[in-house]
């Protein structure tokens, strides 16, 4: 019991053992506390009264069969609690662990705060740990890899200027054939909105790009993309602690919608970059709110709906369920929303227990899955939770509005074979809204 | 022990209470500057009406996810903590106490309630050091502050009810329970029982994220 008898081999940690020593990690330690803790910290660090309520609430806790050293209490007594107890003088081999857990056995999903009755913070006090993991280059290879890409190009994935604006081109020759005048707007100023991807799409989801044209095409938007850097918004530098490079990337995503003078920011189906978007990089950049209103693509998928400017040709029989993305759900409450959007386009929807607020994650988002292949079993045997709560609805369609979601349930479906098929609602509008010629 | 027991209810109960009361306001005091200067960005999203409706809705028994699914928890939570803080208030020999000392007045709660009250929190005490041991999870994270903290809150009630009941010499007994409810005054302020002081702001702030920024439920 304990992360001590479930380590993992990671390129990065192990370079990061290597370079560390008790002194240098303690003196970080103490630069960040003086630095970038406070209240917070000290408080639910002191007020936690370690009455184990928390534990049901996390879904690698629940499929470990509640294994204490996976619930969210557990987790801080193996990190922060010692690290505050030693001043930070650990060993590196400690602080592997500590970054072990906090950057692949939590999706910082938020859903133990359901459970704390005192309202402790679970997931910022990991968010404090990677912080400490990163400042001392002890992260997982694979997410420090994203991060990187953030730093040298903008955008997670390494997408080069020409490849992202060569995509949309792509994309829009795609489409033509099926819209003759459609159009993917690159650079329109004072538009409507700028819509923003994160970088899977380009990279290997290119048709959400050609779907999402076409919606905005068939509902006569407003709208465009930027040609520059700003237009990806996963910021997974957000998760792996770097919150100086995060601020970089939220920096540029609004300055690049205030340059395009676009009336607001709509978010593709993607949970992180509306974290990282709504609650997190505005915040580190001093804004309380975002500077540019910005809406998630379910509550815009809404609207069009909403105001007839989307008509669906034919609604489709289902049965479906939803699963509700934490960031987008316990992160702005479109729940309601959601479930107007899905009951729109499916006749029967089959929902989850326990769900909407209360959901168990998809356990892929809040860095995980960026992780990559050494910590993959990590999460699918984590998750064994949300597998039984899938089955348990006995659909074969699944509809997640976030792409992180989209792994994770993947990968679940897939290990537990599960035999189900995951949507966006992008899939489902896309293929059964009235189009032009039938209109 | 005469001598002991004078002290105890004289001096040392106002040093006690003064440790209390000023303890308590120094640390939230401390805490409350230690927000506005590294924690601003967030102490800015507090919310009068999102902070209450939460503390309303996990005051409920039952009346959040948490309470729902640790049923007996709640049970025994909810008992614990209105008999701990009703009972020493309303208990005839401390209103007695107030009068003859200071000229306090105010109605009491008849004492076979008050009896079984201090039953209950002696009784919840045993249950949450049975949860500590046998629950893996708390185990799991028990140290020994957890283990004296309990001790402290038990010692009181105990040696109260056996006060009560003219178990063991009186005066010892009564001494002893005055000596541990000191010790527990002022422990509140410096041990996790500051949850006391500070829950109310966690699950204020918790609620006003969740309310005003997130537009979701926390309970």
């Amino acid at each position: 019991m304990g992360i001590e008898t479930r380590r993992i081999e990671d390129a990065g940690l192990a370079r990061g053992i290597e370079r560390l020593t008790p002194d240098r990690i303690a003196e970080t330690f103490q630069a960040l506390l003086a630095g970038e803790t406070g209240a917070r910290l000290k408080t639910y660090v002191e007020t936690c009264v370690r009455c184990g309520m928390c534990a049901p609430a996390c879904h690698y806790c629940i499929s470990h069969d509640g294994d204490p050293s996976y619930s969210p209490v557990g987790k801080v007594r193996q990190t922060m609690w010692e690290l505050l107890r030693q001043g930070g003088r650990v060993e590196p081999r400690f602080l592997a662990d500590c970054a072990q857990i906090a950057y692949t056995e939590c999706n910082l999903c938020r859903r133990c705060m359901h459970y704390c009755p005192l309202g402790i913070d679970t997931a910022y006090i990991m968010t404090v740990v990677r912080r400490l993991c990163s400042k001392l280059g002890m992260t997982p290879m694979y997410i420090q890899d994203t991060t990187h890409s953030h730093s040298a190009v903008l955008n997670q994935m390494w997408v080069k200027d020409d490849e992202w604006t060569d995509s949309l081109q792509w994309q829009e020759d795609e489409a033509r054939a099926e819209f003759p005048d459609l159009r993917i707007p690159l650079e329109t100023e004072g538009v409507d909105f700028m819509y923003s991807v994160i970088a899977p799409e380009p990279k290997f989801r290119t048709q959400l790009i050609y779907q999402a044209a076409a919606i905005f095409h068939n509902a006569g938007c407003s709208w465009t993309m930027p040609a520059t850097p700003g237009w990806d918004n996963s910021n997974m530098a957000m998760f792996s602690g770097d919150f100086e490079i995060m601020g970089r990337v939220e920096r540029y995503h609004f300055e690049t919608a205030q340059r395009l003078r676009v009336k607001r920011i709509v978010m593709g189906e993607c949970g992180h970059a509306f974290r990282a978007v709504y609650d997190v990089g505005n915040r580190w950049l001093g804004w309380k709110m975002h500077p540019v209103p910005v809406v998630h693509s379910i509550e815009f998928f809404w609207e069009l709906l909403d105001q007839g400017k989307i008509r669906i040709a034919q609604k489709q029989p289902g049965p479906v369920t939803i699963h509700d993305p934490c960031n987008v759900i316990r992160g702005r409450g479109l729940m309601d929303k959601l479930r107007e959007v899905v009951h729109a386009l499916y006749d029967n929807v089959v929902e989850m227990t326990p769900n909407r607020e209360h959901n168990l994650c998809c356990c892929a988002g809040g860095g995980v899955i960026n992780c990559g292949p050494p910590f993959k079993n990590v999460r699918i045997v984590g998750n064994k939770a949300k597998a039984d709560q899938l089955k348990a609805t006995g659909v074969e369609t699944v509809i997640a509005p976030c792409h992180n979601c989209h792994g994770g349930l993947e990968d679940i479906i897939h290990h537990f074979k599960l035999g189900m098929k995951i949507k966006f609602l992008g899939d489902v509008i896309y293929a059964n809204m009235e189009r032009p010629a039938e209109a | 022990m005469r001598e002991l027991y004078e002290f105890a209810v004289g001096p040392l109960a106002w040093g006690a209470f003064a440790v209390f009361f000023l303890g308590s306001i120094a640390r939230l005091v401390a805490m409350y500057s230690l927000a506005k200067k590294k924690d601003a960005p967030f102490l800015s999203y507090m919310s009068w009406r999102y902070g209450l409706r939460s503390i309303g809705h996990w005051l409920v028994p039952f009346g959040s996810l948490g309470w729902k699914e640790n049923p007996a928890l709640t049970v025994v939570t909810f008992i614990f903590h209105i008999c701990l803080i009703v009972t020493p208030i309303f208990l005839l020999a401390h209103v007695v106490l107030l009068d003859l000392y200071h000229g306090i007045e105010y109605p009491t709660l008849p004492e076979a309630v008050t009896d079984v009250m201090t039953m209950l929190v002696v009784a919840a005490c045993i249950f949450f050091a049975a949860r500590r041991f046998f629950n893996r999870t708390v185990r799991y994270v028990t140290s020994t502050q957890d283990w004296i903290v309990l001790a402290v809150v038990f010692l009181p009630f105990a040696t109260g009810l056996l006060a009560y009941h003219q178990v063991g010499p009186p005066l010892t007994m009564a001494t002893l329970h005055i000596l541990s409810a000191e010790l527990m005054l002022v422990a509140i302020p410096f041990t996790r029982l500051s949850h006391m002081i500070f829950g109310l702001f966690t699950r204020a702030y918790m609620g006003s994220e969740f309310g005003g920024v997130r537009h979701a439920k926390d309970w």
